[in-house]
């Protein structure tokens, strides 16, 4: 649906973002996440059509930004960083006049402004001046603005920032709701976000992609490798050994050697195995007892602090 | 290009939401109301001679103030990243705009209609220089807010887009008042280039091709500049 192939932007001589490619498929929620800085709103206002790529292209269901932009961005709903909206109007005459340049037929108009209203909780708001809107509120109609012409796609720079608890919720919710049927691609660096909402995390520092994946993925090693924490009350030497021809385990650490309370070993896996039911095996084979046996998950913000670490 | 509309709708509304049509269409009346009382009721004159004399200048400050936001604001505010991402052409986006204007303009000018009238019923009126008079205001004031657009374009302040767009169209203004200045053979393509002369032409009621052309010209000239201008940020 989203095909970024090479993309790189460049502001003079330096590169926001430094050929990236990366696609997302139908249905998909993407989470793009980076330090500030890392080169998100550069993508997706290239993504867009607001600036056009400096190499590379983008394309959108077949669309190119640069040779189709009309088609690409009828295509797209697009929630930008700062949230513009003119102040001055209020909701719905704002809503309407999105409706018009969205090119919705009069006849569905309405239709669609009260399914928005109703959709984003705006009910109360209609006819406030937009400029006299709580900050929760501009999000809400700036989701209303991007979601009015039911696009294939989404896209949503920030889109829970500066909301209280529970609209983050909702919001969130939203998003997976609509994310069965639609393309979104949300940029963010409330990790937690991605965890609620996203099937897969793009992770992208200083211009480049350091990561991509399901969230399982990224949560193994670096390398793809799981890790398992093994104890075993078991006294004597060739433990290790041992445990290193296990099928499916690649390296073994003995740490913190404590015969009485138990002798802690990491186990390293091949990559894309699990061999935790071989170790179990093997220690009963073996006649020791397993005190604990463990696959180590690494939180989402170990996951992103070490990708955007600078040395 | 069926997009223009609700662009000049919003548009327009954004110069009756704010201020600035009241404040402009006032200080505009004012201004050629004394003109015309003090020529019509003490020279006792039957035409608007003197006011079709005093507009141009007053267009110099006038038009800059309307067309100043018109582009400006909108990327001062972030809303042009709403707006050209959105399925519309960036000339559609310029001639929505540029219309409102227009629309606001017609508004300022209507109102001297009043004036027209009262010579009609007082004096001896000649209709042609009259209605030539109108045709040839609004063909100017086209052109300058086409310019005023074109300056709006080039930048996010308001405070620069007005001194820009009126140090353009104060240039085509001075074009025609410095022509003693100029060797022969320079005074006719500068005459030409003058943005007073046509309308001059014109308002005597005379309505020559040659004038129309030199106004509508100037006027794609202008929106294509800021089209183009607004298309900037799209280039590598």
């Amino acid at each position: 649906m989203i095909d970024i192939s090479h993309l790189t932007k460049l502001y003079g001589d330096q590169a926001a973002v430094d050929d990236i490619s990366f696609k997302v498929e139908r249905g998909e929620i993407v989470g793009f996440l980076g330090p500030n800085g890392a080169g998100k709103t550069t993508t997706m206002k290239v993504i867009t059509c607001f600036m056009p790529p400096s190499k590379g292209d983008v394309t959108i269901g077949g669309y190119s930004v640069l040779e189709d932009s009309l088609e690409v961005r009828r295509m797209i709903g697009y929630l930008p960083e700062i949230n513009p909206l003119y102040g001055e109007m209020n909701v719905v005459d704002f809503l309407r006049y999105i409706s018009e340049l969205r090119d919705i037929p009069k006849e569905r108009r309405g239709a669609r402004i009260r399914e928005m209203v109703d959709i984003c909780g705006l009910g109360d708001e209609l006819h406030k001046d937009i400029s006299q809107l709580s900050k929760g509120y501009r999000q809400r109609v700036g989701l209303a603005q991007a979601m009015i012409h039911d696009p294939e796609i989404l896209i949503l720079d920030e889109p829970t920032i500066g909301l209280d608890p529970n609209q983050v919720v909702e919001i969130r919710s939203l998003i997976k709701e609509l994310g069965r049927a639609k393309t979104v691609i949300l940029s963010t660096h409330i990790l937690s976000e991605v965890d609620a909402t996203c099937g897969r995390a793009v992770i992208i520092h200083r211009g480049r992609i350091v990561a991509d994946g399901t969230l399982a993925e990224l949560q193994l090693d670096q390398e793809g490798k799981a890790i398992i924490n093994l104890e075993l009350l078991v006294e004597g030497n060739g433990v290790a050994d041992r445990l290193g021809q296990v099928e499916g385990v690649a390296e073994v650490r003995e740490v913190y050697p404590d015969e009485a309370k138990g002798r802690n070993f990491i186990i390293m896996a091949d990559v894309g195995s699990d061999p935790r039911e071989h170790i179990f095996k093997a220690a009963i084979d073996a006649g020791w007892t397993i005190i604990g046996l463990m696959k180590e998950v690494r939180s989402l913000e170990e996951v992103f602090h070490q990708l955007t670490m600078d040395e | 290009m069926h997009n223009v509309w609700p662009i000049f709708k919003r548009e327009l509304r954004a110069y009756f939401d704010s201020p600035i049509a009241y404040v402009v269409i006032t200080i505009f009346l004012l201004v050629t109301g004394w003109f015309f009382t003090t020529n019509f009721f003490v020279v006792a004159q039957a035409d608007l001679r003197v006011v079709f004399g005093i507009i141009p200048f007053t267009f110099l400050f006038f038009t800059p103030a309307i067309t100043m936001r018109l582009i400006s604001e909108e990327r001062k505010t972030g809303t042009m990243e709403l707006l050209v991402t959105m399925p519309i052409s960036d000339t559609a986006i310029i001639t929505g705009k540029y219309l409102a204007s227009l629309a606001l303009l017609g508004a300022m000018i209507l109102p001297t209609l009043v004036y027209a009238i009262t010579v009609a019923l007082l004096g001896d009126m000649d209709p042609g220089p009259m209605i030539g008079g109108y045709i040839g205001l609004l063909l100017m004031g086209a052109a300058y807010l086409a310019i005023g657009t074109f300056g709006s374009s080039l930048t996010e302040s308001q405070v620069v887009a007005f001194i820009v767009s009126f140090f353009l169209v104060f240039v085509f203004f001075l074009l025609d008042k410095v022509l003693f200045l100029l060797p022969i053979w320079l005074v006719t393509p500068v005459e030409y280039l003058a943005i007073e002369h046509h309308f001059q032409n014109i308002s005597r009621g005379v309505i020559d091709t040659r004038d129309i052309v030199y106004y509508l010209s100037l006027i794609v000239l202008a929106l294509y500049l800021a089209a183009r201008s607004l298309a900037a940020r799209r280039q590598p």
